[in-house]
């Protein structure tokens, strides 16, 4: 390693740099400009009102809601299951270990799609309608690796000792769970759980396979890229969303800092 | 003794009932009915569609897979869509491995974090958002026709967009333009992982080489890039799937080739036709299972 950076390494990274984050910057712009059919650069003029219309939309609260609902429960779901198995992969050895790290990693290896229409072919066979639960079973799925990382990197970090001694000082598993573990994972529980509720409220694909009628903000967002009109009502959306989910993630790296427990890198879509 | 006293005994003195406990519930979830479904999935290819009820037949049949090769249009989608996830891959490489480097080598402290995230954020922002971003700067009447006319050099787009195969009527209608989203999309997940690399070599090495009279083209060559395969490998891993699978760009920024995804979602959806669907989703699981026999042997499971 050289005692400074090269010219053209400074260039590239700072290149790279502006691409990555370019098209966020243009989408806030686009939010603000008078014309709403085309995508005229540079937009004519700059205006507040789309902030307006677009919180009248009652369809847009709506899919905020359901989105909402969704992920929490996806997460709830994935903070129970993601803990279990993580407390058993770092307590104890046993045969077909390997075999679940694969189970864990799959849904985010493969595509979404495989994930969207393996559930939607069962769903259809076991006959059952696409309501919010099987949006929330497909959600609930992919999240649980994501609270699974969180969790068992802490593990790793907090020695077993700490629940011997809570046990040998007469503590049954009960008190030793609420009063050792739990203090000792809950900034991994709660960086684990925000990144799983950015990840289920930002989901698209699985959820096309898995929804009917009902629209979580991804979907309503989807449809709205395809209407004619008002386009900047779609910027304003997706503003207001991106400051929904970079919150928790400054959150979630604030509360995880000076460790390197944070496991975000295994968004997938 | 009370029974939540006596219970905890019980876990105490055997660790396997507690094993079962903590597993089971994730194990019937994961197992069941994620793997389940997969396995069905797998089930549904080799069904086949009654071409008078419209109804799937549940009876052992080859004929969605025989209706998938035997269209030259549908051999086309999967070389389409393969080729694409390759060049993807490459410029991902090409693009992610000079910031990873720079960050992993000539940042530290509150700059690194800071820098960390500005990788960490784009990947988390709204995938759909982000795509629309591309629809807004490619389009005709966009950021990048806007750019070029500025600096006179509209025809030099033009030339560019009037190349055949790459070109379209936009960019935000040509090949040209899905590649540049896709590689937009999937680039912070190249980067993580080639950070991560470049982080375990040791520095001692890199000092050893320099003492013993390497250049540094040649400590990057001999030293660094070696032991950094691992996790360009296990970045490619996540860039190449990710292609292959993906629908909503090539639909939003596209041509009318179709892709893999795109496929799987309209047999599904409005042409009803489950089993050429289930089929056309067994095709990214071969090809990226013969990847991923590739890259393991780069190494690149000890860098996921």
């Amino acid at each position: 390693m050289p005692g400074k950076p090269s010219l053209g390494l400074r260039i590239a990274f700072y290149l790279g740099m502006l691409f990555l984050h370019f098209p966020i910057a243009i989408i806030v712009l686009y939010a603000l400009t008078t014309e709403d059919r085309t995508y005229q650069f540079p937009p004519p003029g700059l205006t507040l009102r789309w902030f307006g219309e677009a919180f009248q939309r009652q369809d847009m609260w709506a899919a905020l809601w359901l989105s909402l609902q969704v992920a929490a429960m996806a997460t709830g779901i994935a903070l129970v299951l993601g803990t279990m198995v993580a407390a058993a992969m770092y307590r104890f050895q046993f045969l077909g270990k390997d075999f679940i790290t694969v189970l864990l990693i799959l849904p985010i290896a493969l595509p979404g799609i495989l994930t969207g229409i393996a559930l939607l072919t069962t769903f259809k066979r076991l006959a059952l309608e696409p309501s919010f639960w099987t949006i929330v079973i497909g959600h609930a799925t992919f999240c649980i690796v994501t609270v699974y990382n969180n969790v068992v990197a802490r593990f790793r970090r907090t020695g077993y000792s700490q629940i011997e001694a809570s046990m040998d000082l007469g503590a049954d598993w009960f008190a030793t769970w609420r009063f050792v573990v739990l203090p000792s994972i809950a900034t991994a529980l709660l960086a684990g759980g925000m990144l799983s509720f950015a990840l289920s409220f930002d989901e698209v694909i699985v959820t096309t396979f898995t929804a009917a009628d009902q629209k979580t903000l991804p979907i309503w967002f989807l449809n709205e890229l395809f209407r004619p009109r008002e386009r900047p009502i779609t910027n304003v959306v997706a503003v207001f969303v991106m400051l929904i989910t970079f919150l928790p993630i400054v959150l979630a790296q604030w509360l995880t800092r000076d460790t390197d427990d944070l496991h975000g890198g295994g968004k997938t879509g | 003794m009370t029974l939540r006293r006596r219970l905890s005994d019980v876990l105490y003195v055997r660790p396997l009932l507690l094993l079962s406990l903590l597993l089971i519930p994730p194990l019937l979830w994961l197992g069941i009915i994620y793997l389940g479904s997969l396995f069905n999935l797998m089930l549904y290819s080799f069904y086949s569609l009654n071409d008078f009820t419209g109804q799937v037949e549940y009876r052992f049949s080859l004929s969605a897979f025989q209706q998938l090769f035997s269209s030259s249009a549908n051999v086309d989608i999967v070389v389409r869509t393969t080729l694409m996830a390759l060049v993807v891959t490459l410029a991902c490489i090409a693009i992610g491995f000079p910031i990873a480097y720079y960050i992993a080598f000539y940042t530290k402290g509150n700059a690194r974090t800071f820098w960390y995230l500005m990788v960490l954020l784009p990947l988390w922002s709204s995938y759909l958002i982000k795509v629309y971003a591309w629809r807004l700067i490619l389009a005709g009447e966009g950021v990048v026709s806007w750019f070029f006319n500025l600096l006179g050099l509209g025809w030099l787009l033009q030339g560019i967009l009037s190349v055949p195969v790459v070109g379209g009527p936009s960019l935000s209608n040509s090949y040209l333009g899905m590649f540049l989203v896709f590689t937009y999309i999937w680039l912070p997940y190249m980067i993580l992982p080639i950070i991560t690399a470049l982080e375990r070599v040791p520095k001692s090495l890199i000092q050893a080489s320099s003492d013993l009279g390497a250049r540094p083209g040649q400590t990057f060559r001999k030293i660094i890039w070696p032991l950094v395969i691992p996790g360009v490998a296990a970045g490619s891993i996540f860039t190449f799937s990710l292609t292959l699978g993906d629908y909503i760009i090539p639909q939003v920024v596209g041509q009318p080739g179709f892709f893999i995804g795109q496929m799987v979602y309209v047999q599904q959806g409005t042409a009803g036709n489950l089993p050429l669907a289930a089929a056309f989703s067994v095709v990214p699981v071969v090809i990226i299972a013969i990847y991923l026999l590739i890259v393991r042997r780069m190494g690149a499971f000890n860098a996921l």
